[in-house]
């Protein structure tokens, strides 16, 4: 564990050269390209190409995001499953021209926590979805993008 | 005024019926009695805030327009004038009344006279302290903007005067518009032993660590009190990112609720935030965070006599907010024995300059501190026919004028100017010093612009501001009054929802067109693109407008045909 946040910072960026070097991880995740939902222009079409229907609330899914936007070009968006087998953490932006914003599968004994940097082009519902044990559940939270000024 | 005349004035009003005894030497002894507090309880907490760089004794007008929406409609704070008075228990005609409402303003403000100026704070400060050993001084923030000094000395001249208040513990919101480099200097230079600052709310945007201490643990009279920092929540929104382009801010229940159970089992006896977020976000955060003994609330600039007192899973959070510039000291005794608040006595003290004798040391520091700008402070631009005020939801007379030169000045059909809740206020018959302009529009983004708009992106502006303002849920406000707009007529429904809420878009006789572009000069903008463009500063503008006016008649306000809000005791009608 390392505590100072410089060092912290120093082997991230380490980390970062090597990616950019392409030596370490990035790639991963283009065998499992869901072309389909990423290029889905309604909710129910995302869901679909998901292969969710109409997942179920609870408290078990988790997203914790500010509720006004500091910028709308990087929104961070924190999506937290305690569902036991967690496959799959995706995140969807209502009011965005391609709703799926990020999809990301869960491997096995990983700790299904995930935050992404989300682009948001004006005030939306943003959803969160998990597929956990091949059944699906989600969570909601209304983010504003606002044009900024004015502040008392 | 002087304090003979004040003294007067209380006798006068004792004549009349009210509650002071009559005779010079007893009004005398009832002025000491206004401030008389006796002390109670083990622990004391004094609050100031929003006091927005004013070291001099102003003239401030409360708002006659403060509306509250939804579950906030006719609650504390958005009650004015005399529905506020009743809700207090505050007696009309009083030094009370004068300090919390805008009632009769003109005809109380020259009889009472200038309130708050360091000099006179520091005294009362004193005064209060002397009753209670170990008393700490919280400062909600706003400190270091407002007047031209303090934009002029990057905020060093309010450093210098908390500092020589005894203020022990501060939270931020527009010191952070001096920039993150500017604050950190400050904090671990002027500040390092003196004055601590707080904010769990102000996180690296890396990897959000820290910037400064959540809270810091004090012992009063041997009883450990916690006091969490929560800054102003919406401040890279609010105001320009660029600032603050490392930090990250936002409300941040959960950790709230985190921070106040650390503190708890840090062994805090008493658990306070000393917070800017807004009365209304404080009122939800009270309602859901526990284990908070009281929130001092400031922002919104609501001089509550009374706290509200919410009830939340874990027990009872006062929350208290302390007005705006230097007006009002917030006095809280708690009594707290076997590690846990049992009684409490809370009094908001208006600060009349007439009843407080100067600080000789504050009073030397702010003539040292001013002496290199009194000329320029002292340019006489214009004389005020009519009172020159800005706080309101809507408009403000000094806000007026600023349009009305915007438009004059930049040849523009319609004048945007932001809903700041600070300036302070004219007198009729008073002159308008180049001090005065400054009050209203000291700022370091202080550009005017001038955009070619549609009527839809004009309507869109308009929306996008009044949702800030009259969103239901006070987590998506930004504490800010209303944009105020020259030369364009139109109608609020503040209960509408978003979007829905404006309308009547009226330019002369004309309704405004959507797909139409229109001239429209503002200023404050908060992007970095208007920076770099450059832009006057607003100040020279209006200065060059006023300078070419003698005397000036009381600007006709632009004010919205208001809906839905009929009979809404945050509206004098």
């Amino acid at each position: 564990m390392i505590e100072h946040p410089m060092e912290r910072r120093q082997v991230l960026t380490l980390l970062g050269a090597l990616a950019a070097a392409g030596m370490v991880f990035p790639r991963m995740a283009l065998a499992n390209w869901d072309k389909a939902a990423f290029e889905a222009r309604t909710m129910d079409e995302a869901l679909k190409a998901l292969g969710a229907g109409t997942p179920a609330t609870g408290g078990d899914v988790q997203i914790i995001a500010s509720d006004i936007a500091e910028n709308g070009a990087v929104v961070p968006v924190q999506a937290v499953s305690k569902l036991p087998n967690t496959e799959r953490i995706a995140i969807l932006v209502e009011k965005n021209p391609s709703m799926l914003a990020g999809s990301f599968d869960i491997a096995a004994d990983t700790i299904p926590d995930v935050t992404a940097r989300i682009k948001m082009g004006q005030t939306s519902n943003v959803h969160v979805l998990v597929k956990a044990d091949g059944k699906f559940y989600t969570a909601s939270k209304e983010i504003k993008v606002t044009l900024g000024g004015c502040g008392g | 005024m002087n304090r003979r005349e004040f003294l007067h004035v209380l006798t006068a009003a004792a004549a009349a019926g009210m509650v002071l005894p009559s005779g010079p030497a007893r009004a005398e002894a009832a002025a000491a009695a206004f401030y008389d507090a006796p002390a109670f309880g083990n622990v004391s907490l004094l609050h100031i805030t929003d006091c927005h760089a004013q070291l001099k004794p102003i003239h401030f007008r409360e708002p006659s327009v403060n509306l509250g929406i939804g579950d906030m409609a006719g609650r504390a704070p958005h009650l004015v004038a005399g529905k506020f008075l009743e809700h207090f228990g505050v007696k009309p005609g009083t030094p009370e009344a004068h300090a919390f409402t805008s009632v009769e303003f003109e005809r109380w403000a020259p009889v009472y006279g200038r309130v708050g100026g360091f000099a006179h704070l520091a005294t009362l400060v004193k005064r209060v302290r002397a009753t209670r050993p170990g008393a700490l001084l919280l400062d909600g923030g706003d400190t270091w903007q407002g007047s031209g000094t303090a934009l002029w000395t990057q905020g060093q001249d309010m450093v210098d005067a908390a500092k020589l208040l005894g203020v022990d513990i501060m939270t931020l919101h527009w010191e952070c518009t001096y920039g993150q480099d500017r604050v950190q200097e400050v904090a671990e230079k002027d500040f390092a032993g003196h004055i601590e600052i707080v904010a769990q709310n102000i996180k690296t945007a890396d990897f959000g660590d820290d910037v400064f201490k959540p809270f810091t643990l004090r012992r009063v009279n041997g009883v450990p009190v916690a006091v969490i920092g929560q800054a102003f929540p919406y401040t890279p929104i609010a105001n320009p990112r660029y600032m603050v382009a490392d930090w990250t801010f936002g409300i941040r229940e959960e950790e709230m609720q985190a921070t106040v159970d650390a503190a708890r089992a840090a062994g805090a006896a008493v658990v306070v935030v000393l917070s800017h977020n807004g009365m209304d976000v404080d009122l939800k955060m009270a309602s859901r965070v526990s284990g908070i003994d009281a929130i001092f609330g400031g922002h919104t600039h609501d001089g509550m006599p009374a706290p509200s007192i919410v009830t939340n899973p874990g027990g009872r959070t006062l929350v208290t907010n302390a007005g705006s510039n230097a007006k009002f000291l917030g006095v809280l005794d708690l009594e707290v024995t076997d590690g846990r608040v049992r009684d409490f006595r809370y009094r908001l003290m208006p600060v009349f300059a007439n009843l407080l004798p100067a600080d000789p040391e504050m009073d030397a520091l702010i003539t040292r501190v001013r002496a290199p700008y009194e000329d320029k402070l002292g340019e006489v631009l214009a004389v005020s026919e009519g009172l020159l005020y800005r706080r309101g939801n809507f408009n403000g007379s000094f806000d007026q004028l600023i349009l009305d030169a915007l438009m004059a000045e930049k040849d523009a059909e319609i004048a945007f100017s932001p809903g700041f809740r600070w300036g302070t206020t004219i007198l009729p018959g008073q002159p308008i010093t180049m001090e005065n302009l400054l009050d209203q529009t000291a700022i370091t983004y202080p550009y005017v612009t001038l955009t070619a708009m549609t009527g839809e992106q004009i309507k869109a502006v308009l929306e996008d501001v009044c949702d800030n303002l009259f969103n239901p849920d006070p987590y998506y406000q930004q504490g800010g009054d209303m944009v105020r707009v020259g030369g364009l007529a139109y109608s609020c429904d503040p209960t509408a929802p978003a979007g829905r809420r404006i309308g009547d878009l009226t330019l002369g006789d004309r309704p405004l067109e959507a797909a139409k572009t229109y001239k429209v000069a503002g200023w404050a903008p908060v992007s970095e693109e208007a920076r770099d463009a450059g832009g006057e500063p607003v100040w020279e503008v209006v200065a060059r407008n006023l300078r070419a006016r003698t005397s000036l008649a009381a600007p006709a306000l632009n004010l919205p045909a208001l809906k839905g809000v009929d009979g809404n005791p945050g509206l004098d009608a």
